[in-house]
């Protein structure tokens, strides 16, 4: 056996992916009329990726001289983009024809950015994690502007990657600061080498700087100003993909960075406590005001990173499970919502407010119940699975002594609740409107039913999913 | 001082001030020119480094082939001296200086300004910028980056090739 299969066997669905997404290139260079073949080998791939990635998970390794981690979380987070991507897939489907823009390079698109995004939690060297924020980034930004003839789309598409290319700034930045301290580019060593540097200032700047990059990618308070914009200009489905798999793979580097081994200390865990904090508040109390549903759930992904940041500051292991648990859930309960209002959504960036949708439980019971279930489980409502995930990352802030946080944390999901059975309130006591419709095919409402009953089952079962987090790290 | 340190602070000087002829300038095309001035100072800072292939390749790819594009959007575009805004940025103007001065504040205090330019090169810099080195190095500790590297190529130039195509078949 060679040097170089046992590194090519241990990244396993990386390669499969990366060998779906240049077969799907191929067939749309040489078939005419390529679209339906596309979209079916994208999603048989990514089906075949999850089969691929789920027994690795057991596994722990490293691969490519200490560049990739193999097995374990970055198998989990893959798991979490392949299911982002395959449901990002399916929705948009009928969402492209809608908008008369069904080109098989949108399915190419999503799957070279769900590349990035496994590479980005496999890194285990701030030049993957580059390459990775890039490779995802790129391809949102044209995925963003896709429906080409539509202003709100390129304006959300120029948006986000002005302010991206930005971002990407400072990340870079950072990371420059932190090999001019260390001495390294590597994950490892900067984690097992925190306490040694902490004092360093010169490194203590490359880890803000690298913050600030990452925090923009998550949409955190401050650095959220593109998120409302940017979610209600893209196409639908895309706005869910951006919420759930990148912000879940931009997490993933920050939790290798900060929890691998919990050594963050006083001051960096105070700044990730004030992060999470600012967005809890800001993003759910200006939620309150929206009246179009894509910016009310862009809001709440504001939010929903608040949360996920609390378990975080934390630093201790249930924050952390709790994140990792969270994330899975936030997946499919965002994807489902946004992939409904992909159903609901009319020529013209139409039928996208809250008014819209006065009297669906009279209508079309089965998308208000659909709704009402996602709508539910980010309120944090049990049994359904949002409940659990901010029940861990809570009872880990309160552990850490973050108490304040922790109550921040409850008054702001209080909060949401206002915002989120607003709209249950208005599909099912408010009059209905004419012309009331919704397309979706067969496949689609299959894979919305599909979420939400996991959703019930992840809420029902938390420790099912719970025994295997814990072993990830 | 030594020769390395007069040329040095001369050329970083040069980099400074194109950097901020460049932003300050109201022709477009003038701009460009500065920012060619700039990297050329660089190219010189990574030559004083010991860092021969990067200073080269700044020169070939920055200074070379994206100036070029440069020019041509700015020719393309047909710009003309630019229209004055002041009434609507002067306020945000005033905002970004006062917040880019705070930064570089901080980033001056976290580098520790006294600390800096003591010491000198350690003596692994004086053959790390070499081709061969860069190049041993790149296909073997850094073969999977440099692998990734042209998957991240091809999905930009798909990205573009789907932005700027005019007709969808």
């Amino acid at each position: 056996m060679d040097l170089l299969t046992p590194h090519l066997l241990s990244i396993g669905p990386l390669l499969t992916l990366v060998a779906v997404a240049l077969l799907v290139l191929l067939l749309e260079s040489i078939i005419t009329k390529s679209e339906p073949v596309s979209f079916w080998t994208s999603v048989a791939g990514l089906l075949v990726s999850i089969g691929i990635a789920v027994p690795g998970i057991a596994v722990h390794g490293s691969a490519f001289g200490g560049m990739l981690r193999t097995g374990g979380s970055a198998n989990y987070f893959s798991i979490i983009f392949f299911i982002c991507a395959l449901l990002t897939i399916v929705f948009s489907r009928d969402y492209l024809k809608k908008r008369d823009s069904v080109f098989g390079e949108f399915y190419l698109l999503i799957l070279f950015a769900t590349v990035g995004m496994v590479l980005m939690a496999a890194a285990a060297d701030l030049i993957i994690v580059f390459l990775g924020i890039e490779l995802m980034s790129i391809c949102l930004y044209v995925l963003a502007g896709f429906i080409r003839g539509s202003v709100l789309s390129n304006e959300s598409s120029l948006k986000y990657f002005l302010l991206g290319a930005f971002a990407t700034g400072f990340l870079l930045y950072g990371i420059a600061l932190l090999y001019g301290s260390t001495g390294s580019t590597s994950i490892t060593f900067l984690t097992e080498h925190f306490e040694t540097y902490a004092s360093s200032r010169l490194f203590l700047a490359g880890i803000g700087l690298l913050i600030v990059g990452l925090a923009f990618k998550i949409g955190a308070v401050p650095f959220h100003m593109w998120v409302p914009d940017v979610y209600q200009g893209a196409p639908t489905p895309v706005s869910g993909f951006m919420a759930t798999g990148a912000k879940a793979a931009a997490f993933s580097i920050i939790i290798g960075l900060f929890a691998q081994r919990f050594v963050h200390g006083v001051q960096i865990g105070t700044l990730l406590a004030i992060l999470a904090a600012a967005s809890m508040i800001l993003g759910n109390v200006v939620a309150i005001a929206q009246t179009n549903v894509k910016r009310m759930l862009a809001y709440s992904s504001i939010a929903h990173a608040g949360y996920m940041l609390t378990g975080l500051a934390a630093g201790n292991a249930y924050g952390r499970d709790g994140i990792l648990f969270y994330l899975l859930a936030y997946a499919f309960m965002n994807l489902g919502a946004f992939g409904l209002i992909s159903f609901m959504e009319q020529e013209g960036e139409k039928h996208l407010t809250f008014d819209d949708y006065a009297g669906l439980g009279t209508t079309k019971p089965f998308l208000a119940v659909l709704m009402s279930v996602f709508m539910f489980s980010l309120a944090g409502i049990p049994p359904f699975a949002g409940f659990f995930g901010k029940y861990y990352i809570f009872v880990g802030a309160v552990q850490a002594d973050m108490t304040w946080l922790a109550i921040v944390g409850v008054l702001m999901s209080v909060v949401s609740v206002f915002y989120y059975l607003r709209l249950v309130m208005v599909m099912y006591f408010q009059d209905t409107l004419i012309g009331q419709t919704a397309s979706y095919s067969a496949s689609s409402a299959a894979f919305v039913v599909l979420a939400a009953l996991i959703l019930l089952g992840l809420g029902v079962f938390p420790s099912s999913l719970l025994a295997i987090i814990t072993t990830l790290y | 001082m030594t020769v390395d340190a007069i040329l040095f602070f001369i050329v970083a000087a040069g980099a400074v001030a194109s950097a901020v002829l460049m932003i300050t300038g109201q022709n477009p095309v003038k701009s460009v020119l500065f920012l060619i001035v700039n990297f050329f100072c660089l190219a010189v800072l990574y030559l004083i480094l010991h860092a021969q292939f990067i200073a080269i390749i700044q020169i070939l790819v920055y200074a070379g082939a994206i100036m070029v594009l440069f020019l041509f959007v700015i020719m393309l575009l047909n710009l003309g001296t630019e229209e004055k805004h002041v009434d609507a940025l002067n306020m945000k103007r005033s905002v970004a200086v006062i917040l880019s001065c705070i930064v570089l504040f901080l980033i001056l205090i976290a580098i520790g300004l006294p600390a800096a330019g003591t010491g000198g090169l350690p003596a692994s810099a004086l053959v790390n910028g070499t081709v061969e080195t860069i190049g041993r190095d790149l296909f073997r500790q850094y073969l999977l980056p440099f692998e990734i590297t042209s998957l991240l190529l091809l999905g930009a130039m798909v990205g573009v090739i789907v932005l700027a195509k005019k007709h969808f078949e």
